[in-house]
């Protein structure tokens, strides 16, 4: 069994999901389809509503589900969290279910062995470690085996540490800060990264696009924030500090550092000025990077701007804060080396890869009698242990999280497990003694209390909401103490290292996910790979070039790695990504190297006295857009005063029924590739490989591109689907009419008509088709079958493809409205990519009806087609970046 | 041309005869040409190695890409079909203007053109990501439902290259018929059952005589004009599409001096192979060559004359992209090789001003080798150059052909010359009776 998974296995499970019903308990039995169940129409997706989970905290869905297949994931538009969008990560989660790497069985012996070895377990001696957890049951779970005596611990190698412990300095307790970016005018940034990934990039890209406040952002390396930031200097992350202090200092609540340079000092005054004209309007926020001294400072800040309260809001934690708080990890692992720790229990967390070197943490865990993991992936760790436990994936498991606002979601299962997987809180139980507990039960135990009577009724709405009302967390009223002391001075000469995680594999939890190993990295657009980012003047000086192995020292570890110049870094700062190099469960082509290696405990972000000297050995890395900048064709982002557009020969369309058009509006876009992903999931899209990537082969249907219009890193980003032209170059070029225009506008694609000239390609003035130049749908793997979107063909060998605009969804939509003898109303088809994406910058739909927003925001003085002195009268067209009007 | 006789003195009829047909069949020159087949033959290895993997794999083992998803193979199609335009233009075009001199060419030259046409023929199937499906290229609607998509210059290009193919071989073997039938008389056997059987059983009768007659004159109008619209088609090929660098009206005739210049090159080559190698001197005199070094020169001064108005409309389009790609191609990352094109097509022809050096054998050859290779580069930089960096400067990407492409253009050469070698052998190389016609005329017989 161990190595392959059975055609049986899944469908077992399909055949389970698919009796599942509206939450109403999975099926303990699975039954063939002889009988046609009841509300299963094939052909007909399900949807449910449930939750995928991102560092702890919930992600809310509306799951599709065909015949029990869970296959694409959209923001749960109930949740005031989501809104209806979702981020990258959540748009790979069907892509993680139904991985080939996921870990089959439970290992040395069976689930009645497991539950005999640890129903003995003393809970005195017992160690729990989780990531973090917002789970309402879970915390219910273990502050029942914390109060029989186990200590439960939380490692989260991305976590933020600093700001919970700014937080007890600022305000002598825990609290989340939240910012609502929407209410802002102006957001000064030190280092925080609110469009970047994370568990809380969707909320905050939301509110970025509805407040579009001026952005000003000081940072060592570039982040999204940075790249569409309105002012960005590059800051030493040992300086930021001291440009915190500056701002205080501006707004007389600390006295002026010394020793900041003319421009970080003119930087800071800007800052100071932006939320000094703004008062109750402006934020500062600084990333959990800074020491906590100064992020206690940033709070004085607010407080003295009038921001708190108002665009900076304080809440009870979301996250349970662990008994150890910010220490926890640490302290576990001190006791595991003096060997106080008789048994434990890890519960999805890799520390094996993701914890600091300086910890030892593998030493330690040997000193460990009986270790027990339970995880999704047979990993590191796992291969430390004596036991592990395939675990099962939120889409096959029954929990609750909480989103980052504490909007509570109950996670419903839309499959049983597939791989023979096991529930968490069935674990749990099993740990507490109780090995026959049912997860559904124990959820539903957690919330019989919280939802009251009629249980049974409000229990079905929540399931079908997916989200429990009134479950945000509570404001804290809190206020911020007398200024911390100073935080220490910098932390020695040289070079200096930051930390970062990857944006697209995390801190290495995707890393055996090949969506998102081959999702270009929003800034560099490498894939499968990761690399040192320097500063241009580093490479000057060390004449290094892209792609030359560097050795890196630090703190007496040190570590190789290609290196990569990155517009917009600070001259002596080397940035290491976090999440590659794995040992196990690593994809085969997956470069990068493993950054926890000169990851330090007391510092986990920066450190100081590095070094770093070539090494003479190359490595070839994939990046999907070699060229980031404009070579002079400035006009290609904004309306061109150039030549207009010419005539045709031919005669214009006419769309009696519809036209269908797409406005993209560069002003909302911070590159965050959620729409990639969700066009990758909803049009079966193949992954590749890094040789095909490097060869220029990548088969994504959209591409988000970035131009760096100067050196100081800030950058433009361009969604780039097909454009849909009305004088479509593609289709005149096509020898065998299998690119037509569609009577709707849409450019349409003919498959099986295709014989592979690809002369529509080599006249695409846009390219963006995509061909297949081996079998690629083949070679995916067998698991992947069952996340194919059953509307969308596969494509084969040799046929070209291309953006289609999700036309399946179109005609789901019209079939609909048909049925019901009404016409398709603006909103109720959308595209994949418009739908995932959280900063609402892609509007789709009719141009025909004058009432549609995409017919409304044509009408915008920022609106521009791409390259219109050619004449192929695009339908997706564009609002230029205001920060360029 | 009448002026200067074209053939030596002291030739008669039976000594024609003679040369022509026992050309490959003395021992040493049988040695020659198993020589020459065994450097082939591994190349015909690399061919077949090269399109097994191709179907077995996919168009993916080739170096292509977005946005060079065009690379050798395009650029080896229009060079071989190139190549084959000088033989359809020595043929047909100076038959129909009574040139004689051409009469000691025009076989082979045919041979060339369809075993060129051929190679040219099959690499556009090849480079389909569907090669099995090259077919729906045809407009068969009654079958397939739908018509090609007559605005693609590429469905225009199938009909040509179809055309084309059919057209040379029905030349060639038109005028191959009297021959044959000398081939029959003078064979025994099975050769003469075969020979005699493509013969066709001529008898040389006045009847026969004025009846071949109407039909090559009639094939050598229709083969013409295709000499002009093949590559022309090929040509709009590229013009077609919004593509810097190749969006220019100027590329049909520019298209079509390369491709005359560059199958001159390769006749020459070929006659000084075979008169060197099979002793036909006596047929193919320094008087050809000289003509044909003229030849090489003129079209290489109307090539030049190409490549200047190419270059003279892009800066004059005052188009940002095509002034780009413009210096792309003379400073970018495929300079090399419009360097190279430039160097090659043109350095070396500069020699043929000179009657010394075009009636050096020598000189000549390497003149023809150079604007050969150049004439290939040249098509390397047109189309790589083309697609590499278009519009988006996100899209652009370098091309690196694969192994598998060089040794598939390997293995069509050597595939060409496997089919030479075979013809060579077993047909006559020079035209037996139309050299007769211009002893006749040059009053020797």
């Amino acid at each position: 069994m161990k190595g392959t998974v059975s055609r049986r296995a899944v469908l077992k499970g399909l055949a389970a999901a698919g009796l599942t019903g509206c939450g109403d308990g999975a099926a303990r039995r699975s039954i063939p389809y002889a009988d046609q169940p009841e509300g299963v129409v094939p052909g007909v997706p399900d949807w449910y509503a449930t939750a995928v989970e991102f560092q702890g905290h919930a992600q809310p869905v509306l799951a599709e589900s065909h015949m029990g297949r869970p296959t694409k994931l959209e923001g749960n538009p109930d949740s005031p969290w989501a809104r209806g969008a979702t981020d990258a990560f959540t748009q790979a989660a069907c892509a993680v279910l139904y991985d080939p790497q996921r870990s089959l069985a439970i290992r040395p012996g069976d689930w009645d062995a497991f539950t005999r070895a640890v129903a003995g377990l003393p809970a005195r001696g017992l160690r729990i470690l989780t990531g973090t957890v917002t789970s309402p049951t879970l915390a219910r779970q273990l502050a029942a085996l914390t109060a029989a005596g186990a200590r439960w611990h939380v490692h989260e190698p991305v976590g933020g540490e600093a700001a919970t412990r700014a937080a007890r300095l600022a305000f002598g307790r825990v609290v989340d800060t939240h910012l609502r970016l929407d209410r802002c005018r102006a957001v000064v940034a030190i280092d925080a990264d609110p469009l970047g990934p994370g568990p809380d990039q969707v909320r905050l890209l939301r509110g970025w696009s509805e407040g579009r406040p001026r952005l000003m952002v000081a940072e060592p390396t570039l982040s999204a924030t940075g790249a569409v930031a309105r002012d960005r200097l590059a800051v030493p992350a040992r300086r930021l500090p001291m440009v915190v202090e500056r701002i205080a200092a501006e707004l007389g609540l600390a006295p002026p550092p010394p020793g900041l340079t003319e421009a970080e000092a003119a930087w800071a005054a800007a800052a100071a000025q932006a939320l000094a004209v703004h008062p109750g309007r402006a934020l500062l926020a600084a990333g959990a990077t800074l020491p906590a001294e100064s992020l206690a400072l940033v709070h004085m800040v607010n407080q003295a701007a009038g921001n708190t309260g108002r665009t900076v809001v304080h809440t009870e934690p979301v996250a349970v804060v662990p008994p150890d708080g910010e220490d926890s990890f640490a302290a576990l692992v001190t006791d595991m080396a003096a060997g106080r720790v008789e048994a434990m229990l890890i519960l999805e967390s890799n520390p094996a890869h993701t914890a600091p070197a300086d910890l030892n943490f593998g030493a330690a865990l040997a000193r460990v009698p009986l270790k027990l993991h339970a995880g999704l992936f047979d990993d590191e760790t796992a291969a430390l242990c004596d036991w592990h436990v395939p675990l099962a994936h939120p889409l096959e498991d029954w929990t609750d999280l909480r989103a980052a606002d504490g909007t509570a979601t109950v996670v419903q299962p839309l499959i049983d497990p597939v791989f023979g997987a096991r529930r968490r809180h069935e674990i749990l139980a099993a740990v507490l003694g109780e090995p026959a507990a049912e997860a559904r039960r124990i959820v539903m135990d957690t919330w019989r209390p919280v939802l009251g009577a009629p249980f049974e009724a409000l229990w079905r709405g929540v399931l079908h909401e997916g989200v429990v009302p009134g479950t945000e967390a509570r404001p804290a009223r809190v206020t911020a103490g007398p200024p911390p002391p100073s935080p220490p001075g910098p932390a020695g000469d040289g070079l200096e290292i930051v930390f970062r995680p990857d944006p697209t594999v995390w801190d290495g939890r995707f890393a055996p996910i090949a969506w998102l190993q081959e999702l270009p990295k929003p800034l560099t657009k490498l894939t499968w790979d990761a690399v040192a980012a320097i500063s241009p003047v580093l490479a000057a000086r060390l004449g290094i070039a892209d792609g030359d192995v560097v050795e890196i020292a630090a703190g007496g570890r040190s570590l190789a790695a290609p290196a990569w110049t990155l517009p917009g870094q600070a001259d002596d700062t080397v940035t290491l990504f976090l999440g590659h190099g794995r040992q196990r469960v690593a994809l085969p082509g997956a470069g990068g190297y493993d950054a926890y290696r000169l990851r330090r405990s007391d510092s986990p972000w920066v450190l100081g006295g590095a070094s770093l000297g070539r090494t003479g050995a190359r490595v070839e890395l994939a990046t999907t857009q070699p060229h980031r900048r404009l070579h002079g064709h400035d006009d290609l982002l904004r309306p061109s005063a150039g030549p207009a557009e010419p005539p045709s020969l031919y005669p214009d369309w006419e769309y009696p029924r519809s036209a269908w058009g797409m406005v993209i509006d560069l002003d909302l876009c911070a590159g965050c590739n959620a729409c990639v992903i969700a066009c990758q999931a909803e049009n079966n899209i193949p992954v590749v490989g890094k040789s095909e990537v490097a060869r220029g082969r990548e088969m994504h249907w959209l591409r988000v591109d970035i131009y760096h219009d100067g050196d100081d890193g800030r950058a433009q980003f361009a969604p780039i689907p097909c454009m849909h032209c009305e004088k479509a170059p593609c289709e005149l070029g096509c020898p065998v009419n299998a690119t037509v225009h569609g009577p709707e506008g849409l450019n349409q694609m003919v498959y099986n008509r295709c014989i592979g000239t690809r002369t529509c390609s080599s006249y695409c003035p846009y390219k963006v088709r995509r061909f297949n130049f081996f079998d690629y749908a083949g070679i995916q793997p067998d698991t992947h079958r069952y996340l194919r979107n059953p509307d969308v063909t596969v494509r084969a060998n040799g046929v070209m493809e291309k953006c289609t605009y999700c036309v399946q969804r179109i005609r789901r939509a019209q079939i609909a409205a048909r049925a019901e003898d009404r016409p398709v109303a603006d909103g109720s088809v959308t595209t994949a990519c418009a739908q995932a994406c959280p900063s609402r910058a892609i509007a789709f739909g009719d141009l025909n009806d004058p009432k549609s927003r995409v017919a409304a925001l044509r009408s915008s003085p920022r609106h521009f087609a791409m390259l219109a002195h050619l004449g192929t009268r695009p339908r997706t067209t564009y609002l230029a970046n205001r920060r360029e009007a | 041309m009448a002026r200067h006789p074209i053939l030596p003195p002291r030739q008669d009829y039976a000594m024609v005869t003679a040369e022509v047909a026992d050309a490959a069949h003395g021992p040493a020159i049988r040695r020659r040409w198993w020589v020459a087949m065994a450097a082939a033959l591994p190349l015909v290895a690399a061919f077949l190695a090269s399109t097994g993997l191709l179907f077995w794999l996919g168009t993916g083992v080739w170096g292509i890409n977005i946005p060079v998803n065009w690379g050798l193979a395009i650029i080896n199609t229009v060079w071989w079909v190139g190549i084959g335009h000088a033989g359809t233009l020595i043929s047909s075009l100076l038959l129909l203007m009574g040139e004689g001199w051409r009469n000691s060419l025009n076989r082979f030259a045919e041979a060339m053109t369809l075993f060129a046409a051929m190679m040219a023929g099959l690499f556009p199937i090849l480079h389909l990501g569907r090669p099995e499906l090259f077919y729906w290229n045809f407009p068969i609607p009654s079958t397939f439902g739908v018509w090609p998509q007559f605005r693609s210059p590429l469905a225009w290009d199938f009909f040509s290259f179809v055309s084309y193919i059919l057209v040379s071989l029905a030349f060639w073997y038109v005028g191959l018929i009297p021959d044959l039938a000398t081939l029959r008389d003078r064979s025994h056997g099975a050769a003469r059952a075969i020979y005699g059987a493509l013969a066709l059983g001529w008898r040389g009768s006045a009847v026969h005589w004025a009846r071949w007659r109407q039909a090559y004159l009639g094939i050598a109008a229709a083969a013409f004009h295709l000499v002009i619209s093949v590559h022309s088609g090929v040509a709009m090929l590229f013009a077609g599409g919004p593509v810097p660098g190749w969006h220019t009206t100027v590329f049909p005739p520019y298209f079509v001096f390369g491709a005359v210049f560059s199958g001159f090159a390769v006749v020459i080559m070929l006659a000084i192979g075979l008169r060197t190698a099979f002793r036909l001197a006596p047929l193919i005199t320094p008087r050809h060559l000289d003509i044909l070094g003229r030849l090489l020169l003129a079209t290489g001064l109307l090539t030049l004359y190409g490549y200047l108005a190419d270059a003279f409309h892009a800066w004059y389009s005052g188009d940002a992209y095509e002034i780009r790609t413009l210096l792309d191609r003379v400073e970018g990352e495929y300079a090399w090789s419009a360097w190279t094109a430039v160097a090659l097509n043109f350095g070396a022809i500069q020699l043929l001003w000179w009657r010394r050096a075009r009636g050096s054998q020598p000189v000549l050859f390497a003149a023809a080798l150079s604007v050969a290779a150049g004439m290939w580069f040249e098509r390397y930089m047109l189309i790589v150059s083309g697609l590499y960096r278009d519009y988006l400067p996100s899209s652009w990407h370098i091309y690196d052909a694969s192994l598998w492409e060089w040794l598939l253009f390997a293995g069509t050469v050597g595939v060409f010359a496997m089919l030479f070698l075979l013809f060579a052998r077993w047909l006559p190389m020079v035209s037996i009776f139309e050299v007769k016609e211009v002893l006749e005329r040059e009053g020797k017989g």
